[in-house]
């Protein structure tokens, strides 16, 4: 070791294998993947790793990936749930890697919830 | 030298900086106590005894390890000090095996003082459990009994500093105990039996075999011849254990005493010294004219032998092959005296009075009988004659000076100064160089190789070739030199080793001096200096000079060297192991 | 990338209640869901909450999973990690509130807690060094040779107030600038990991969780002091500390963190790990380097100190491991953000071990100047059983105790020392009405004697007599003369022990005598033992109006000591009864008293 760089290097490195166990408290945007079994029947497991691979990818601060059980509505799973502080929840469903990205993309990253994808969509 | 101002019990005083509490109060006539304390060697602040009150201190403080600073006030002899040391001896009596009435160390005992001196009225103020040890007496010259001991370790430093440590702290807490590693019995371990715990044990926990009662025993046979013969430091020092001043000769006296105990003669280990000479200085110059293995090494010192036997057996070679002067003594008894008194040498018990616990083992060493017989029957020390001494009534200080028997009670001023470090060396050195140059010298004294350093060099220019010399007292002292033949950086060509620090003056058998003695009196220089002026004071200082010795390689031994010299006088040496 | 991390404590208290099984079952459980590109499990050092063991943090969501079992591994891989459902029945019940779920630091264990020391124990992989530099590891090493002078760094640790934290106090800057003082061709730097106390493991806990602080700490003390070596004695009695320690050292030398030259700055320096064989005494700081020296762990008198000749006669400075593991954060957050938490004089934090007779056993991490109170009811959780609190001990064997009347004072150096106690290393053991205060004098003191060197005698033969003098007292068979005595001895072991052990030895006696001397005047002379705990002074016998005769007790007796037949009154023969309590605990009419 030679430099503080060096050091630092390692740090953000490093750092980036471990947001996951940081405590963002209630400043964080969540993505809630529905991981019940109807959910992972109908390949809810492929869209939670395309949220935390993109999400890694970007380097995104704040923003954690976590499952949850059955939300109710069998048939639109795979179904994602974004929530972020001081704003309306957004559900997506009928999910998929490509569409998680897109998520990602447009809604997280600049703030525009896809329409198309959501609940309302479906179900009109 | 720089110096600190200080205050004790109020009176003001100027001390060398750096000096210790201890050091300072001596200064101002104040002797504060200690009983593990030695200077140099046990400076580790064990016992308690020394404590004092220094103003502003937390606690009480360490005398004898504390070094006084500037402004320091100090006070040795409070109430809160008094206490302090009273219950310290009560905690220690309390562990202690207090048969006093019985105990050798009775009178002599550091412990039994400070009781005495601080009003110990009640020797079971702290009474409870106690842990029975039982004695040590493998070994050939000692017992050990830690029933005795309170725990100073000033054993441990002793053996330390011979290089020796064989012995240290077993266990832990209360149930701590000074022995050999794995509780090992000390016969078993690689003592070398020199005898220095003893003589720096305050209590009676560390004594010698006593041999007097086989002396006694020898004596009172009518069937016995029984013959003693006295070390060249038993004069310088015997005196000591009957209050006289340390660096007394008390030569005259010694011989009487030994007269009015019985022995049927009452010779001069010096005379054995001589012979010692003349065999060694020729084995020398054998070595040196013939390519023998040099440099070659004294071997008087049964300590030191034992030492090189058990920590550098491969350098056994250099060990000169003369029996000690003791063993010399014993074999030329029972050869040549006993043939010219017509006696069978079995009816002869030859005793030495020795300054040395090693003596006691050397007796049993094998190849230490030129007759059949064993040399000499039995080694006593100096404190074990002074026992003698006493017990038999004598008034030793009022007895009257008296010559040794003849012919074995001639011996020259070399002889004499065998008892301390660098005589050996002198008095080869006087017969060596007159018998290679065939000139006498114009001064016998070889100052380079005399005084208390640990190690001393010379070289002589005899007859156009440099004889370099050594001089070690101590076995950690004779360490340096060994490890320097081992790794081929020693040039000298003979070196003297004597087992304890100082040389035999100094011996494990010697009288018991009180630490605050050996802390503060160079007792090795003033018994030391008691041998020197024997020698300047004695008409023959060369031991080729000595007629008894000229008639007896006359009438037996042929020369120096001879093949019938080498059967009496000379012996081998065996490799031994750390741990049996 | 991992979507969920799984934290496993693996310190010693869960490894022994089995965590290392649970990582194996955890590991193949996932792997048999086909998650193990998903989910990450870490071993970590200690979460503190050690009663509640083994435990388990998933994040995401921190849930924090308590006294987990191999057998609910497959609930929790299933439920959590697969479904997302946490399993309520494992979470810590203080996290599981009726309407939610909160998180770990909200709980009254932690809340109230300060982990500056701990701060990473729990929290990283201990075997990783990557772990650690992303919480800024090896920074403050880096600040230290790249920014600042020694001289520099020595004024930011005295400025932060910091004293050492293993028992004396000692302002640590100002021991640094001792040895910076001392010009010498070599010198050291020591970290006494040798934590001896009863119940006391917070150092165990840093090693185990954290070692590279200890390590980055020791660095930042050579550069300072001018040490290029430096060495951690640490108990033969912690493995998993020992090998953490030595992984870390190892990847520090990997990564050029220790060694030649480090950060380029020309200074040198490396460690040693030596094993203690678990003598209490090497914790002395002199017996400690004779030890690493190695010869027979014993003290040796001061002066000389340690900062002029110690290890190796060189000059050496020695810290504990909670000293050291504070050294980083005060490098990199400064030493005016230590020395704003704390009192006036103790700043920073304090950790202590919780144990004894209290809820939340385990070890706590607070600012200094937080009330015995706070510790105890709040973090601790309080008593449990409904009992009284009686006392806390603080320092171990060398300390002394707190009683109720005392609850508010605050924690700190100064604080404990005008109350007769000390800080100590930090064991903190609570008791309570049922402990008799002479019978816990008793207890240290029988500690102190079993760890005496033997090499002073006030040490070796006044802590023996002491006892015996204690052991007089809970039998019934001292005299008010022998208190006398008992006192007067423990006053004269304090001022002529040689080293810290003997003089700090006889606190347990004096403490207690000096808020509970009517304990002992108790024993003396009611000759009552009024916690009933010395079976001496306790009778038992058994009430002829509640008694049946049904036999019971007498068939249990050990010590055939009940008479009596069947469907008559029973009687305790005192002179065979050997006081078990067997009979008390077996009647069920509630005959059998114990006065």
């Amino acid at each position: 070791m030679k430099t503080i760089e060096e050091l630092m290097a390692i740090r953000e490195n490093a750092k980036k294998k471990m947001t996951v166990r940081e405590d963002t408290g209630d400043e964080a945007t969540r993505i809630v993947v529905g991981m019940a079994t109807c959910g992972i029947a109908a390949g809810a497991r492929p869209v939670l790793n395309a949220f935390v691979d993109e999400i890694a990818k970007r380097d995104l601060k704040g923003v954690t990936v976590s499952q949850t059980g059955c939300i109710g509505m069998c048939q639109y799973e795979p179904i994602v749930e974004v929530l972020e502080p001081g704003k309306e929840k957004v559900t997506y469903v009928k999910m998929t890697a490509e569409k998680a990205v897109k998520v990602v993309n447009d809604h997280i990253v600049n703030g525009n919830p896809i329409v198309d994808f959501t609940v309302g969509a479906a179900t009109k | 030298m720089e110096t600190v101002n200080i205050q004790i019990n109020g009176m003001p005083l100027s001390v060398p900086k750096g000096s210790t509490i201890l050091e300072a109060a001596r200064i101002g006539g104040i002797e504060i106590p200690t009983l593990c304390y030695l200077k140099d060697i046990n400076e580790i602040g064990a016992c308690r005894i020394c404590m004092v009150e220094v103003k502003g201190a937390r606690s009480l403080v360490t005398a004898c390890v504390y070094p006084v600073n500037e402004g320091m006030e100090i006070f040795t002899n409070t109430e809160r000090v008094r206490h302090s040391r009273k219950t310290t001896l009560e905690l220690i009596l309390s562990t202690h095996d207090k048969s006093c009435l019985s105990c050798v160390r009775s009178g002599t005992c550091e412990l039994q003082q400070l009781c005495k001196e601080f009003g110990v009225d009640d020797p079971n103020a702290f009474a409870g459990e106690t842990i029975h040890y039982d004695f040590d007496d493998s070994a050939a010259h000692m017992v050990r009994d830690n029933n005795k001991c309170i725990l100073c370790r000033r054993c441990v430093a002793a053996c330390d500093a011979q290089g020796i440590s064989v012995i240290g702290a077993n266990a832990r807490g209360f149930d701590t105990h000074i022995s050999s590693a794995f509780d090992k019995d000390l016969a078993n371990v690689s003592c070398i039996s020199c005898g220095q715990c003893i003589v720096n044990c305050p209590t009676g926990a560390i004594v010698e075999k006593d041999d007097t009662d086989k002396v006694l025993e020898a004596i009172n046979d009518p069937d016995k011849f029984v013959i003693v013969n006295t070390a060249p430091s038993i004069r310088a020092t015997l005196g000591e254990a009957f209050g006289m001043h340390i660096g007394t000769n008390v030569e005259g006296k010694m011989v009487a005493a030994l007269r009015r105990l019985g022995f049927d003669k009452v010779f001069d280990t010096d005379f054995a010294a001589d012979l010692t000479i003349m065999e060694e200085a020729h084995e020398f110059l054998d070595r040196v004219q013939n390519g023998g293995v040099l440099p070659m090494i004294t071997s008087c010192s049964p300590g030191w032998i034992k030492y090189c036997e058990h920590y550098y057996p491969e350098l056994i070679p250099h060990l000169s092959t003369c029996k000690s002067p003791q063993q010399m003594f014993g074999a030329t008894m029972k050869t040549y005296y006993a043939q010219k008194l017509g006696m069978d040498p079995k009816d002869m018990v030859v005793v030495g009075v020795m300054p040395c616990t090693a003596k006691k083992f050397e007796t049993k060493r094998p190849d230490q009988a030129a007759s059949g017989y064993p040399d000499v029957d039995i080694a006593i020390t100096t404190r074990e004659l002074a026992r003698m001494i006493e017990s038999a009534g004598i008034f030793f200080k009022h007895l009257p000076d008296e010559e040794f028997d003849v012919p074995f009670g001639e011996s020259t001023g070399a002889a004499t100064i065998f008892g301390a470090t660098g005589g050996v060396m002198e008095a080869a050195l006087r017969t060596a160089v007159e018998t290679l140059t065939g000139e006498t010298l114009p001064s016998v004294d070889f100052t380079e190789v005399r005084g208390m350093e640990n190690i001393k060099e010379a070289a002589y220019d005899v007859a156009g070739t440099t004889v370099k010399v050594a001089v070690a007292s101590g076995t950690k002292n004779a360490k340096v030199l060994l490890d320097k033949i081992k790794d081929g950086t020693a040039d000298y060509q003979f070196i003297e080793i004597m087992g304890c620090p100082g040389g035999c003056i100094n011996g494990g058998g010697q009288p018991i001096q009180h630490a605050v003695v050996r802390n503060f009196v160079d007792l090795k220089a003033r018994r030391a200096e008691a041998l020197y002026r024997s020698d300047a004071d004695n008409a023959k200082r060369k031991s080729h000079e000595n007629a008894a010795i000229k008639q007896l390689y006359a009438e037996f031994l042929g020369e120096p060297g001879s093949h019938k010299a080498h059967e009496i006088l000379h012996t081998s040496y065996v490799a031994r192991k750390k741990y049996e | 990338m991992y979507r969920s991390h799984v934290l496993v404590c693996g310190g010693t208290g869960c490894t022994s209640s089995n965590s290392l099984a649970i990582i194996d079952a955890l590991e193949s459980e996932i792997a048999k869901k086909g998650l193990q590109e998903e989910v990450k499990v870490v071993r970590t050092g200690c979460f503190g909450l050690c009663a509640l063991g083994p435990i388990m943090i998933v994040y995401p969501e921190g849930s924090f999973y308590s006294q987990v079992k191999v057998e609910d591994v497959p609930e929790i891989v299933e439920e959590h990690l697969l479904k997302g459902r946490l399993v309520k029945r494992l979470l810590y019940d203080e996290t599981v509130t009726m309407e939610d779920v909160k998180s770990l630091q909200e709980t009254d264990f932690y809340k109230k807690q300060h982990r500056v020391a701990l701060r990473n124990c729990g929290v990283i992989d201990p075997e990783n060094i990557e772990e650690y530099i992303a919480f800024d590891g090896y920074m403050a090493l880096a600040k230290c040779l790249k920014e600042l002078t020694p001289a520099e760094v020595i004024q930011i640790v005295k400025d932060s107030g910091l004293r050492g934290r293993g028992g004396g106090g000692f302002p640590t800057g100002l021991k640094w600038s001792f040895t910076a003082a001392n010009e010498a061709d070599q010198k050291y730097v020591v970290c006494n990991a040798d934590e001896g106390d009863p119940g006391a493991f917070m150092d165990r806990s840093v090693l185990e969780g954290d070692p590279h602080c200890i390590v980055e700490a020791m660095t930042i003390c050579g550069y300072a002091t001018g040490a290029t070596e430096g060495y951690v004695y640490v108990r033969a009695e912690y493995p998993i500390a020992v090998k953490r320690l030595k992984i870390a050292i190892k990847q520090a030398r990997e990564y050029g963190l220790l060694g030649k030259n480090i950060f380029d700055s020309g200074f040198d320096f490396d460690l040693h790990v030596r094993l203690g064989a678990g003598a209490f005494v090497c914790g002395e700081e002199t017996a400690l380097m004779t030890s690493i020296e190695g010869n027979r762990g014993e003290p040796r008198p001061r002066p000389p100190y340690p900062a002029v000749k110690g290890l190796f006669r060189k000059p050496t400075t020695e810290n504990n491991v909670e000293t050291f593991a504070n050294i980083p954060q005060i490098i990199l957050k400064g030493a005016d953000w230590f020395a704003s938490m704390g009192t006036e004089k103790s700043k920073g934090t304090k950790v202590f071990a919780l144990g004894g007779k209290i809820k939340n056993t385990g070890l706590v991490e607070i600012p200094m100047g937080t009330t015995l109170r706070e510790i105890i009811e709040e973090i601790g959780g309080g008593i449990p059983n409904g009992k009284k609190f009686k006392a806390a001990q603080t320092g171990g064997p060398s300390g002394g105790c707190i009683p109720a009347s005392l609850m508010d004072t605050p924690i700190d150096y100064d604080n404990l020392t005008a109350i007769g106690c000390m800080m100590g290393s930090g064991g903190l053991i609570v008791m309570d009405e049922d402990n008799c205060m002479v019978d816990i004098a008793k207890f240290f003191l029988n500690f102190t004697v079993d760890e005496s060197c033997g090499k002073c005698t006030p040490c070796r033969v006044g802590t023996k007599r002491l006892l015996e003098m204690l052991d007089k007292i809970t039998a019934g068979k001292a005299t008010m003369e022998d208190l006398d005595k008992l006192e007067d001895l423990c006053n004269y072991i304090k001022a002529n022990s040689l080293c810290g052990l003997g003089q700090t030895a006889p606190n347990p006696v004096l403490a207690t005598l000096k808020f509970f001397r009517e304990e002992y005047v108790a024993h003396i002379q009611d000759k009552k033992c009024p916690a009933g705990v010395c079976k001496a002074l306790m009778t038992y016998s058994i009430e002829a109006d509640k008694c049946r005769g049904c036999t019971a007790c007498a068939r249990k007796c050990p010590a055939g000591a009940i008479e009596g037949k069947v469907k008559e009154v029973h009687t305790i023969n005192t002179d065979k009864c050997i006081k078990c309590g067997v009979c008390l605990e077996t009647c069920k009419f509630g005959a059998v008293v114990k006065k």
